[in-house]
């Protein structure tokens, strides 16, 4: 196919040339009836906001240029079929879960996923059986999953119905992929792969400069963000399937909560965006990954800060390293991550992407160049000169096996009660509680409460960990089931 | 036929020149260099559209940004200057005999280039052997400097240009490191005149008050800007009217059209707009 293509743009252009006149929603008209909002977003952007029409297609059930347009994205992505998403990769990840299991079937999955994964089982009534998470002591971060804790999950629940991974983690980290394929699919499992910060890897260079992307690595299906390195607008993604999964069906599942009214605005970021990848793709991240590499090299040139990168590489739950993120520890410079993001953004105007207890990360993508990276580094070197202070060391983590007592949908769904942190110890939990770092749950809905956690929950609080998710905001109190 | 180059000051003011000739016209890595010829102004540069210099008004400009800090500090032997690939600022500095070094520092290759060939007169200085000159982002020279410069003088295009990196709070910390405990930071501080320029002086200029003790800001007239044009002058020990050594500065002999002594002075007497402008940040 002419991968330069991109159908929806241009049937959005041909309708513009053809000036039909609206008598159908949106009720702005093209723009007409809303001064203000055409003045602030332009007169083009509210020109395309229009509604599925014959011309146009349906994003429900696609049979023209939104088809073609998904035909294109499937084949510059290498993957049978290719989904246009526009409410978010929360959606994407919802429709992977949803399309593999149902109530009460299980689902393997790592600790650290993404809050959307564990609300998908919400939604859906699957079990999640959680693979023992390792992590990064020194860093303070969460790694990708072993081969071994997965084939451990895997043979003590034979009756799983698919095993999730993270491709890479949010700091770059990537399980063994092709392994965990390997091992599920002999145990008749799907594999799915929460790809959000993986859209880049489809477009690798020749000599394996990023790592594998999923569906090439045999996954079943694919959760993509193409508006973080893909170029296309927020909200935008991309849900990939391998061959051996029922397209037809994979829609249903995602009509079940997708939108009917598909935002053509959305819809032509992806094609447009779609296009200049397959274009251009490989020469785009060949440039980030320079972009990347010299940052790394001259933040780590500075001492005090760590952009670490692939010598973490052991083959097991560090398995590769997607090294377009720059990902720095900034504990030998005395501050937290957090506390270097603060400082990037209020005394120099940096915005980072997140910072943690013991790194941040930057994200360097598409949009960047030399110049704005010569910025970045020099406010560092200046973070460092005008702030450091003696080392500190990071709290003591630890990783506690979840007791899975209930379905996180029964313990969403039924009668709660809140009680103090230490009078709960043995009931079970109706909320989430998250820790950074590492940014791994400590509890999930359904899950038993032990002394051990409570006794974490406290000194993480003691440590000025932030803990985030339950009803009460000081973390005093958890809902608990009756 | 008529040829005329404009220059939008804002989206609703234009100045215009007749252009005799165009020399050349380039697009370099950075940006897109034009060189024109003119009948009252003589030959003027052009990067990505804005006027940067004229042969007949240049030496206002290269003479304040130069000699106002070179008469206040006793002994300036080592200069950086960021910027000036048109080596305006670096053939008024030669005129010192004791100085010894000087960086020059210019991302662009090809504004030497073009410089050497169209504005013989400005880009007169290269050959200087107390002149090293470096191609390379200032930003990233700056920062592995410390403690090393009498004076570093940043002669830039505007924010919006490859410049951009040579107005954020973080050059402007490097550069306090890259001087000594005397140090004069020069900048060009751009207009205060139209409402988003004058965003960007009090922006720049809250940047520098942070970054050094002291930050004061003088004022020259130059005809082909058609604006007030500002400079800024920050630094640790030495200041501005103060340090002001005129009997010295004035034994050395040194040939000026614009400067003097006591304009020097009345540089530093802001117009009270510009006053109220800066002080709003300090």
């Amino acid at each position: 196919m002419n991968q330069y293509r991109t159908p929806i743009k241009d049937a959005l252009e041909e309708l513009e040339r053809n000036r039909v006149i609206p008598f159908d929603v949106p009720g702005h008209k093209r723009g007409r009836g809303s001064d203000n909002l055409t003045k602030f977003l332009g007169s083009k952007c509210l020109s395309i906001d229009v509604n599925s029409m014959k011309p146009l297609d349906n994003l429900c059930h696609p049979v023209s240029v939104i088809r073609e347009a998904e035909e294109l994205a499937a084949e510059a992505f290498g993957v049978a079929n290719a989904f246009f998403m526009v409410s978010g990769t929360t959606s994407a990840i919802q429709a992977m879960v949803m399309s593999v299991c149902k109530r009460g079937e299980k689902i393997i999955l790592p600790r650290n996923v993404h809050r959307s994964v564990l609300n998908a089982l919400v939604l859906c009534g699957a079990i999640p059986v959680y693979i023992k998470c390792e992590s990064n002591e020194q860093l303070g971060i969460a790694l990708g999953s072993s081969l071994k804790a997965v084939e451990k999950a895997i043979k003590q629940n034979p009756d799983a119905k698919a095993v999730l991974v993270n491709n890479p983690t949010y700091y770059g980290i990537c399980s063994n992929l092709s392994g965990i394929v390997k091992l599920a699919h002999s145990y008749g499992m799907q594999v799915l792969a929460d790809e959000a910060h993986g859209t880049h890897f489809y477009f690798r260079g020749d000599n394996g400069e990023l790592p594998c992307p999923a569906i090439a690595a045999g996954a079943d299906m694919a959760a993509i963000s193409m508006h973080k390195s893909g170029g296309s607008l927020t909200q935008s993604s991309f849900l990939l399937i391998g061959s051996n999964v029922n397209a037809n069906y994979v829609r249903q599942v995602i009509n079940l909560t997708q939108t009917t009214s598909g935002s053509y605005i959305l819809l032509s970021s992806l094609d447009i965006a779609r296009s200049h990848l397959a274009v251009n793709g490989k020469e785009i991240f060949a440039k980030v990954l320079d972009l990347t590499e010299y940052a790394r090299e001259e933040i780590n040139k500075m001492g005090g800060f760590y952009a670490f990168s692939d010598e973490l590489i052991d083959g097991d739950a560090f398995y590769d390293f997607d090294r377009t993120k720059l990902t720095v520890n900034t504990l030998g410079i005395g501050l937290a991550g957090i506390e270097v993001h603060n400082i990037l953004r209020d005394e120099y105007d940096i915005q980072i992407e997140f910072g943690d207890m013991g790194n941040f990360l930057a994200y360097i993508s598409i949009g960047d160049n030399h110049k704005n990276i010569e910025m970045l580094i020099s406010a560092l070197a200046e973070v460092k000169r005008r702030f450091s202070r003696p080392t500190m060391d990071i709290m003591k983590q630890q990783y506690i096996d979840p007791i899975v007592k209930a379905a996180p949908q029964e313990a969403f769904y039924n009668p709660k009660k809140m009680l103090p942190l230490k009078q709960s110890i043995g009931k079970i939990c109706a909320e989430f509680i998250m820790c950074y770092p590492p940014g791994i749950p400590l509890l999930a809905p359904g899950e038993e409460i032990t002394e051990e956690i409570i006794r974490y929950i406290i000194y993480a609080k003691e440590k000025g960990c932030s803990l985030t998710g339950p009803e009460d905001m000081k973390i005093e109190n958890i809902n608990v089931l009756e | 036929m008529e040829l005329w180059f404009s220059e939008m000051h804002t989206p609703n003011i234009k100045i215009s020149i007749k252009v005799d000739k165009q020399l050349c016209s380039i697009k370099s890595p950075y940006q897109r260099i034009d060189v024109f010829e003119s009948a009252d102004l003589g030959r003027f540069l052009v990067l990505d559209g804005f006027m940067m210099l004229t042969e007949k008004d240049e030496f206002i400009y290269h003479e304040m940004i130069t000699h106002v800090p070179m008469a206040v500090h006793p002994m300036a032997k080592n200069i950086l200057v960021i910027g000036a690939g048109d080596g305006g600022v670096l053939r008024e500095l030669i005129k010192y005999d004791h100085i010894v070094n000087i960086d020059v520092v210019e991302i662009d290759e090809e504004v030497v280039r073009v410089c050497k060939e169209y504005l013989p007169k400005t880009a007169s200085s290269f050959n200087d052997e107390r002149a090293t000159l470096y191609f390379e982002d200032g930003l990233k020279f700056v920062r592995r400097q410390e403690n090393k410069y009498d004076i570093i003088i940043v002669d830039s295009t505007d924010p919006s240009g490859p410049g951009e990196g040579l107005f954020t709070m973080e050059f402007y910390g490097n550069c306090f490191k890259a001087l000594k405990q005397d140090g004069i930071l020069i900048n060009q501080h751009e207009s205060p005149f139209y409402a988003e320029d004058a965003m960007t002086v009090k922006r720049t200029h809250k940047r520098i008050v942070h970054s050094f003790k002291m930050s004061r800001v003088y004022q020259a007239h130059i005809p082909t800007y058609s604006r007030h044009w500002l400079f800024g002058f920050a630094s640790n020990g030495l200041h501005p009217l103060k340090n002001l050594n005129a009997d010295k500065w004035n034994d050395l002999g040194i040939k000026t059209r614009y400067y003097n002594t006591n304009l020097h002075k009345g540089a530093f007497y802001l117009p009270g707009y510009v006053e109220e402008l800066l002080s709003d940040v300090e």
